[in-house]
C-alpha cells in the first residue's frame, strides 16, 4: 500500500493580526507550524501502515524552508518526504497547487493520498478535492473514522452537516480527514534523530514534467486584490446615563423588537 | 500578475523585507528579490522608498469569447429536503444578476418536492432539473460530472454554492476540470463596475484578516458562501419562471454511501434558528457567569452561545462555539457580554441584526461592532435585565 | 541559563517538555484527585522511546547517559511529580540489571523496558528496613537450582503496575550486610502478591504498595551478581538514581515557580498586579535564584556521573539533598505567593508543594544524606594525614 500525506507549512494564525493604519499582515514572531489537520492525515496514515503494511511518503509544496515541516513528519514515522519547490510555483492559488501536487503524487504513485481538511491560513478545503479530479480518481472529503481498508477498497465515515454517512470506495482514493479520526502522535527520540539525518527529495517543475502554463501565478485563475481589517458597522451607540437608564433603554427597544 | 523588483531602481535598504507578511523578500547580491513564498498581498508596493516594487499582469486569459452569461446557484438538497443556505444564495444571486442585467438561474439536482417552483418563488428566473434518482443521494463525481456539463452547455458568468459539507466537497472538482477559479466562504459577493469582474471578500487567516477575491480571466467565476451569510429574498408566491429538465451524465461512481446517520444536536439547531442570542467570553469569568446568561436566555425565549476563549477555558461545550472555527449566526439580537470581539468571533455573528454589546472595557474591539454598547460589568448590568424584563412580563 | 547542552540533550528536553505540556498538564489534577495510574502518559512516554534513554543501543535503548535522564525527569517533574516518579523509579528498579546483571538477564529484561512495554519497579525498603537497610528481613533461600524467596517489602513504588522487579533479600544473615544478594522477579510468579495501594499526601498518581512474598521460588539465573553483593547492588543503584530525585526538585520547583509569575503578574491588589510589590518580586528572586543553584549542582553531578568516575556517593547526595530541600522551600513560598489561590485545588501548586515533600524522604532521607557527604568529609581528612 502506497500513501501519500499532503502537508502544509503555515503560520500560526491564532498570532497574527492585521496593522489596521497599514492594511498589512502583522506576524513578527509569529511562528511556523505544520497546518494542524495535516497531522491528523499523517496519523492517519501512519495507523492505515500499520493496519495493512505499505509506506508512506509526505509531500509539500513550497520554499526551501518547507522542509522543517517535512521533518516533523519522520520524526513521527513516515518513511520518506518529497519537496516540491521551484520559482515557477510561486504565487500558486489552490488550482495551481492542486496541479502541482497532482503531478508530484503522479511522480510518486499512491493508492491512498490524504489530506487535512483544509489548511488553516486558507481555509479552503479545496486542495484534496481538486488533486483527486486532476487524478479522475474519487475522492472522500471530512473523513472522520477510517472503517475498513482492504486491497481494492475502503470504507470510511464521512461527516457531514446533518450528521455522517457510511461511504465505500475503490482505491485508488483521496481522503480528507477532519480532527475527530486521531489523536497525532507525538514524535519520537529515534524518530527526531532519523529526521535530523534523512534526507529529503527535492523534486522541480522540470523533473515532474509539469506544463508551465498550469504552474505559479499563470496557472492560477484567482488574484488577491487586497487584503484588509475587517470593517466595523458605523451605527454605534454606546449608552452612556446611569446604569439603570441604560439597562432601561435597552429593555425598551427590546420590547419595540418585540422580544419581548 | 506577479510582484517584482527594479533592480535599478531597489537601493537594498531592506524595508520592504520587514513589511512582507510572508516572508517572501530576501537579499540578493544587495538587492531585493521576491521569492515564490510571495501571495501578492501587495504590502510590500506602498512601503518601497524607491518605488522599485511593481504589480506585472501576465494572466493567462481563458475567458472564452461569445460566452453565455447569467449568474447560477447550485441548490442543494439532502433526504429531498433544499437547503436553507440554497434560498440565501438566491438573494445574493438576485442581486448580482440584476447588477449585471442577467438572469439567475438554480441548478437543482435529484427529487425535492414542488422544489423547481419553490427555487423560482425564491428568485430564480429558470431552474435547470435532473431529477433522477441516481441523483437524490450525494456522491461527488456524478454531482461535478453533471454541474461540469451543464455550464460547459450554456456558460453562466457565476456560479455559487454553499459552503456545505457538500459544496466544499464537489465545488472544487467542477474547478479544476474547468480550470477556473473558485472562492470558498465568502462572505460578501458584489460586481466590480468598471470590469463587471465578480468581487468575491472572504476571511484569512483564520478571520484575522479580510481578502478580496477576483477571478478576472477565467469563467465562470465560482464561488462558496457560508450558511447564514447572506440573507433571501422576499418568497413571492405568484413568481413564474422556466423548468429545464436535464438528463443526467456519467452517473457511475466510485464511491457509494451505504449509510446516512442523522446526528442533529438541539443546541445547533436552537442557535442556528434562534431569534435571540445571549452570548458569554472570557468576561464570563466561569461557569457561575454563564449560569447568569442562560437565566436571561430563558426570560427572553433565547440560546446560549460562547467566544472560543470561554469554550477554550472549559466553561461551556464547543458546540456552543460561534466564530470562525464555530457556528455562524445570524439572530434579530445578539447580546455580547464579557466579549472583547476578536475577529475570530465577529465573523461568526455579525449579520446579527442588532448587536448589544457590554463590557468593562470601554476600548474593546465588540463595541465598534455594537448597534448598542454598556460599557460595565456583566455580572452587575445582566441581572438588572432579568429583573427588568420579567417586570415587563409581569412574572 | 545556558548549560551548553548538545543538539541531542536539547531534543530530548524539547520532546519531554512537548509530552508534559500536551499529554500531563491536561490531566495531572484528575490523576492527583482519583490516584489513577497513568497508563495513558506511560504509553505516550514508551511511544517517544524516552524509556530507552539510558539504556545501551545494543539492548534497543538510546545508549545515553545520567545527563540525559536528568533533563528528561526535570521536564516531566515540572508538570507532574507523580509521573515522574513512575518514570524515575523505573530507571531506578532497572540499574541493578543494567550495573550488575549478566549478557543473558540484560538481553531478557532490557530491549522490554527500554521499549517501554514493561515497567519495572526496585524493592529495598521494609517495615523494619528504611533507612537502615541492614534491619532487611525478606530472605532468599537456595534450594536446588531455585532460591525460595519469604518476606515482605513496603511502600514499592510502581508496586503492581510494574512487570519486573529487582529486590533486595538476605542470604546468608551471619554474614551481616555481606549476607545480601539482588534477584529479579517477574510479576506473577507463584507466590509473589501485592498488599493494598497506599493512600499518600502526594504523587498521587504514583502507584505504591507491598510486594509480599510467600515461598515465591525464582530459577538460580536471576540472582543477579554474586551472593553477597546485595548491598553493593542497592547503593550503586543509589548512587546512580540521586541525581534523578535531584532534578525531580528542580523540575518541580521551577514549575511553581512559573505558576506563581504568572499569577502575580494577574492579581491586582491595591490597584497593582502584585508582582510589582518589592516583597513579592524578593520571593520570586529567591526562589528563581535557588532553582538556578540547584540545577547547576544536578546537571554538574550528572556529567560528573556520565564521566565514569568511581566515587559519586558524596556528590549525588550533596545534588538530591540540595535540590529537594530547595524544592520544599519553593514550593511552599508558590503558594504564599498566591495566597488563598495558592492553598486552593483549582491552581496546581499546593499539589506541588505536597508532592514535594516526598522527594526530602525517598531514595534515601535528607538526613541521611547528610550521613553520606558527612561519612565521606571524614574518609577524605583521613586520607590527606
Amino acid at each position: 500500500m502506497k500513501i501519500v500525506v499532503c502537508v502544509k507549512q503555515v503560520p500560526d494564525t491564532a498570532e497574527v493580526r492585521i496593522n489596521p493604519e497599514t492594511n498589512t499582515l502583522v506576524r513578527d514572531g509569529v511562528p511556523s507550524i505544520i497546518n494542524p489537520y495535516d497531522l491528523h492525515a499523517v496519523e492517519a496514515a501512519l495507523q492505515i501502515r500499520e493496519a495493512a503494511g505499505g509506506e508512506v511518503t509526505t509531500l509539500t509544496m513550497g520554499p526551501p524552508q518547507a522542509e522543517n515541516a517535512l521533518r516533523e513528519t519522520v520524526s513521527m514515522g513516515v518513511d520518506r518526504a518529497v519537496l516540491l519547490t521551484d520559482r515557477l510555483f510561486a504565487g500558486s492559488d489552490t488550482w495551481a497547487t492542486a496541479y502541482t501536487l497532482y503531478k508530484g503524487i503522479e511522480h510518486l504513485g499512491a493508492d491512498i493520498i490524504l489530506c487535512g481538511k483544509q489548511a488553516i491560513d486558507g481555509d479552503t478545503a479545496q486542495v484534496g478535492p481538486e488533486i483527486a479530479e486532476f487524478f479522475g480518481m474519487p475522492h472522500i472529503a471530512y473523513v472522520r473514522k477510517i472503517v475498513e481498508v482492504g486491497n481494492d477498497r475502503i470504507v470510511v465515515q464521512r461527516l457531514m452537516d446533518d450528521g455522517f454517512d457510511v461511504v465505500e470506495s475503490s482505491l485508488p482514493v483521496l481522503l480528507t480527514v477532519v480532527r475527530e479520526i486521531n489523536v497525532p502522535r507525538l514524535p519520537s527520540l529515534k524518530g527526531k534523530m532519523a529526521a535530523k539525518k534523512a534526507g529529503i527529495l527535492k523534486l522541480s517543475a522540470a523533473d515532474l514534467k509539469a506544463e508551465e502554463e498550469n504552474l505559479g501565478l499563470k496557472g492560477s485563475p484567482t488574484q488577491v486584490k487586497n487584503i484588509f481589517a475587517p470593517e466595523a458597522k458605523a451605527n454605534r451607540k454606546v449608552l452612556s446615563g446611569s446604569m439603570e437608564d441604560n439597562v432601561a433603554q435597552l429593555v425598551n427597544e427590546l420590547v419595540e423588537m418585540k422580544c419581548i | 500578475m506577479y510582484i517584482s523588483v527594479t533592480r535599478d531602481k531597489c537601493s537594498g535598504c531592506g524595508v520592504c523585507i520587514a513589511s512582507c507578511p510572508y516572508d517572501a523578500i530576501v537579499m540578493h547580491e544587495d538587492r531585493a528579490r521576491i521569492t515564490e513564498l510571495c501571495q501578492l498581498c501587495r504590502a510590500c508596493l506602498s512601503v518601497c522608498p524607491e518605488g522599485a516594487i511593481s504589480e506585472v499582469e501576465d494572466g493567462v486569459v481563458r475567458k472564452e469569447k461569445g460566452q453565455g452569461r447569467g449568474v447560477w446557484v447550485f441548490a442543494e438538497q439532502r433526504s429531498g429536503r433544499l437547503a436553507g443556505v440554497s434560498l440565501e444564495l438566491l438573494g445574493a444571486g438576485r442581486r448580482l444578476a440584476d447588477k449585471l442585467g442577467a438572469e439567475l438561474s438554480a441548478v437543482l439536482l435529484g427529487n425535492v418536492e414542488r422544489g423547481a417552483q419553490e427555487l423560482i418563488c425564491w428568485g430564480a428566473d429558470r431552474v435547470y432539473l435532473c431529477d433522477d434518482p441516481a441523483m437524490d443521494t450525494f456522491n461527488d463525481e456524478p454531482y461535478a460530472n453533471v454541474l461540469s456539463e451543464l455550464i460547459a452547455q450554456y456558460k453562466p458568468e457565476i456560479v455559487l454554492a454553499g459552503a456545505t459539507a457538500i459544496g466544499r466537497s464537489f465545488f472544487p472538482r467542477v474547478a479544476a476540470r474547468l480550470h477556473t477559479g473558485l472562492t470558498a466562504d465568502c462572505t460578501s459577493l458584489d460586481i466590480e463596475e468598471s470590469t463587471g469582474n465578480l468581487l468575491q471578500v472572504r476571511p484569512a487567516f483564520g478571520g484575522n484578516i479580510m481578502a478580496t477575491i477576483l477571478c478576472p480571466h477565467s469563467r465562470p467565476q465560482m464561488a462558496t458562501v457560508r450558511p447564514r451569510v447572506m440573507k433571501a429574498a422576499e418568497y413571492q408566491d405568484d413568481k413564474k419562471g422556466e423548468v429545464i429538465p436535464v438528463k443526467p451524465v456519467k452517473i457511475t461512481s466510485s464511491t457509494r454511501v451505504t449509510e446516512t446517520v442523522m446526528e442533529v444536536s438541539e443546541v445547533a439547531v436552537n442557535l442556528q434558528d434562534a431569534n435571540i442570542i445571549v452570548a458569554g467570553g472570557r468576561g464570563a469569568g466561569g461557569e457561575k457567569g454563564f449560569k447568569l446568561l442562560f437565566e436571561l436566555a430563558e426570560t427572553l425565549d433565547g440560546s446560549v452561545a460562547a467566544s472560543r476563549a470561554a469554550v477554550d477555558e472549559g466553561w461551556i461545550p464547543y458546540r456552543h462555539q460561534v466564530g470562525q472555527t464555530g457556528k455562524t449566526v445570524g439572530p434579530k439580537v445578539y447580546i455580547a457580554c464579557g466579549i472583547s470581539g476578536a475577529v475570530q468571533h465577529i465573523v461568526g455573528m455579525q449579520s446579527s441584526d442588532i448587536i448589544i454589546a457590554i463590557n468593562r472595557n470601554p476600548e474593546a474591539p465588540i463595541f465598534s461592532i455594537a448597534t448598542y454598547g454598556i460599557v460595565g460589568d456583566m455580572f452587575e448590568v445582566v441581572p438588572m435585565m432579568i429583573k427588568k424584563i420579567r417586570e415587563i412580563k409581569g412574572l | 541559563m545556558d548549560y551548553f547542552l548538545t543538539e541531542e540533550q536539547v531534543m530530548i528536553r524539547d520532546l519531554a517538555r512537548q509530552i508534559a505540556e500536551e499529554k500531563i498538564v491536561p490531566v495531572r489534577a484528575e490523576l492527583d484527585e482519583t490516584g489513577e495510574f497513568p497508563w495513558d502518559v506511560m504509553k505516550t512516554l514508551a511511544q517517544s522511546d524516552l524509556f530507552g534513554l539510558f539504556i545501551p543501543e545494543e539492548y534497543g535503548g538510546l545508549g545515553k547517559g545520567c545527563l540525559e535522564l536528568t533533563i528528561a525527569v526535570e521536564e516531566l517533574s515540572r508538570a507532574c511529580l507523580g509521573v515522574s516518579t513512575t518514570f524515575a523509579a523505573n530507571a531506578l528498579g532497572t540499574y541493578p540489571i543494567l550495573l550488575f546483571g549478566s549478557d543473558e538477564q540484560k538481553k531478557k529484561f532490557l530491549p522490554d523496558i527500554a521499549a517501554g512495554k514493561r515497567l519495572v519497579a526496585f524493592g529495598l525498603t521494609e517495615a523494619n528496613a528504611g533507612s537502615d537497610a541492614g534491619g532487611t528481613q525478606t530472605t532468599a533461600r537456595l534450594d536446588g537450582n531455585e532460591y525460595v524467596i519469604n518476606g515482605t517489602k513496603q511502600w514499592i513504588t510502581n508496586g503492581g503496575a510494574a512487570e519486573v522487579y529487582t529486590i533486595i533479600a538476605i542470604t546468608d544473615r551471619s554474614k551481616g550486610p555481606r549476607g545480601a544478594s539482588a534477584f529479579v522477579i517477574e510479576k506473577g510468579t507463584p507466590g509473589f502478591t501485592f498488599g493494598k495501594k497506599e493512600n499518600k499526601m502526594g504523587i498521587r498518581a504514583s502507584a505504591t504498595t507491598e510486594l509480599i512474598f510467600d515461598n515465591c521460588r525464582i530459577p538460580k539465573e536471576n540472582l543477579i551478581g554474586k551472593e553477597g553483593m546485595g548491598f553493593v547492588v542497592a547503593m550503586k543503584t543509589l548512587d546512580n538514581s540521586r541525581t534523578g530525585v535531584g532534578s525531580q526538585g528542580v523540575g518541580v520547583a521551577q514549575g511553581a515557580l512559573d505558576e506563581a509569575v504568572k499569577f502575580a503578574r494577574q492579581r491586582v491588589q491595591f490597584g497593582h498586579p502584585v508582582i510589582t510589590f518589592q516583597a513579592v518580586q524578593h520571593m520570586l528572586a529567591d526562589m528563581a535564584t535557588s532553582i538556578e543553584a540547584a540545577r547547576a549542582l544536578v546537571y554538574a553531578v550528572s556529567r560528573l556521573v556520565d564521566s565514569g568516575s568511581k566515587d559519586i556517593s558524596k556528590e549525588s547526595a550533596m545534588a538530591k539533598v540540595f535540590a529537594t530541600d530547595m524544592a520544599m522551600r519553593v514550593t511552599t513560598d508558590a503558594v504564599q505567593v498566591m495566597g488563598g489561590s495558592g492553598y486552593m485545588k483549582e491552581y496546581p501548586v499546593e499539589k506541588m508543594m505536597r508532592d514535594a515533600k516526598i522527594l526530602q524522604i525517598y531514595e534515601g532521607t535528607n538526613q541521611i544524606q547528610r550521613n553520606v557527604i558527612g561519612q565521606a568529609l571524614i574518609k577524605e581528612a583521613a586520607r590527606l594525614k
